[in-house]
């Protein structure tokens, strides 16, 4: 059995770790509410723009844009949105699985993709497994601006008008609760499913609506990357959060435990010593 | 009668107010809509939004996007947009010569392009926060 010093030190460390868990809890709860605050401001922009984008993709039925014609597959585009840090529980490693594995399937050779990445674990994930990442992006604040994320939605968009690559998917995290996110896949470009039902009133275009599709389209198209990014970070902070309380839970765990044995060896001690005491004193008599 | 104005960008509502006539600078010139203008969409320019109401008249940084117009309500959605009055001009002055170093040493067209496009969306910044 361990000594009692020993048995105190390991109480005394487990409980400065979980001190240091229960506040990375609670600083990851904050970040989280602000997360869903930014996610539900940028709820009216998309809204907006998936309205006017519906109707003029109605009013030019058949047209030619080439963000909206399907191609022959030559080679496809990912971009995943991942954590820069871990502690976040399953986080990284299930959008990672799923974007891997999609593309294992797929594809039977490295050259036929190319990789836009955000967080560094999903980077030097894909780096050690040998592929080449065309763009990544580290060090995406807590609490992301569009500007920060602009320069890699608009080369991955870029890429594809200039036909690099002839489908871009996109994998991120899809924030469901604060306990739960699923591993998401959508497919980005072309836009072939947009939605122009619903759509109540038929605008006049200025100058015409091939010209406002050359320049609606991208922006439509880094919106949704840009909205992935904020829903992957309200689910990046709710994992945090998860995995820090577990992490909490379980030290209250061990601390009760080691407490118990702790206590066990004292009361062992004391019965010794008591027996001591009672044996020297029935030998004097 | 006046016309409802919503400046919306990725990074939430910039304002919502009312105006006697909002102006815009599209790619293919200046548009002014007044109230009950027909529904129409038209990309807009990097340029200064001009809210009129009465003799005032507001100044609104827009940074490209689109102007979508229907009969009472007028709505902006810019990449950016920031009132005149809230325009770091500091900041906007720093950005301006970073642009200016930045184009003169660029000789990647992609990134020339970036580069002049930066410059112009600080020049208009400047200019806004000065009307």
């Amino acid at each position: 059995m361990a000594s009692l010093r020993e048995v105190e030190q390991r109480i005394k460390s487990t409980k400065n770790t979980r001190q240091i868990t229960k506040a990375m809890q609670m600083v990851s709860a904050s970040k989280l509410s602000r997360a869903e605050a930014n996610a539900k401001q940028f709820v009216p922009y998309m809204d907006k723009i998936e309205e006017v984008v519906g109707s003029i993709a109605s009013a030019t039925q058949g047209s030619s844009h080439p963000m909206l014609v399907s191609r022959p597959v030559k080679k496809t585009g990912y971009l995943i949105v991942t954590s820069d840090r871990g502690l976040v529980g399953g986080y990284n490693s299930h959008v990672l699985r799923k974007a891997k594995r999609a593309i294992e399937q797929r594809h039977a050779s490295k050259d036929e993709i190319s990789l836009f990445i955000i967080g560094s674990k999903g980077t030097d994930f894909f780096k050690r497994l040998g592929f080449t990442v065309e763009e990544s992006l580290i060090g995406v604040s807590d609490h992301p601006s569009f500007e920060e994320v602009k320069d890699i939605a608009n080369k991955a968009v870029g890429m594809f008008t200039e036909g690099n690559y002839d489908e871009l998917y996109l994998y991120y995290n899809h924030f469901v609760s604060a306990i739960s996110n699923e591993p998401t896949e959508r497919k980005l470009l072309p836009l072939t499913d947009l939605d122009s039902s619903g759509v109540s009133s038929s605008y006049e275009f200025e100058p015409s609506a091939e010209v406002i599709l050359e320049s609606l389209l991208p922006q439509y198209a880094e919106s949704l990357i840009y909205g992935a990014v904020l829903d992957g970070k309200a689910s990046e902070h709710a994992s945090s959060m998860t995995a820090m309380k577990t992490a909490t839970d379980n030290a209250t765990d061990l601390i009760d435990d080691l407490t118990l044995v702790f206590n066990r060896a004292r009361q062992a001690a004391i019965t010794q010593e008591i027996t001591e005491i009672v044996a020297g004193v029935a030998a004097l008599e | 009668m006046k016309i409802k104005v919503n400046i919306v960008t990725p990074d939430g509502p910039v304002m919502e107010t009312e105006a006697d006539m909002v102006i815009a600078v599209t790619e293919t010139g200046e548009l002014g809509v007044l109230p009950g203008h027909i529904a129409m969409v038209a990309p807009l320019d990097i340029g200064a939004l001009r809210l009129k109401n009465g003799t005032d008249t507001d100044h609104v940084a827009v940074n490209g996007g689109f102007l979508e117009v229907r009969p009472d309500v007028v709505t902006v959605l810019a990449q950016s947009a920031e009132l005149a009055s809230h325009i770091d001009v500091a900041r906007a002055e720093l950005a301006r010569k970073k642009a200016e170093v930045a184009l003169q040493q660029q000789t990647n067209k992609v990134e020339a392009q970036m580069a002049e496009l930066s410059l112009r969306r600080a020049i208009n910044r400047i200019k806004v926060s000065g009307m």
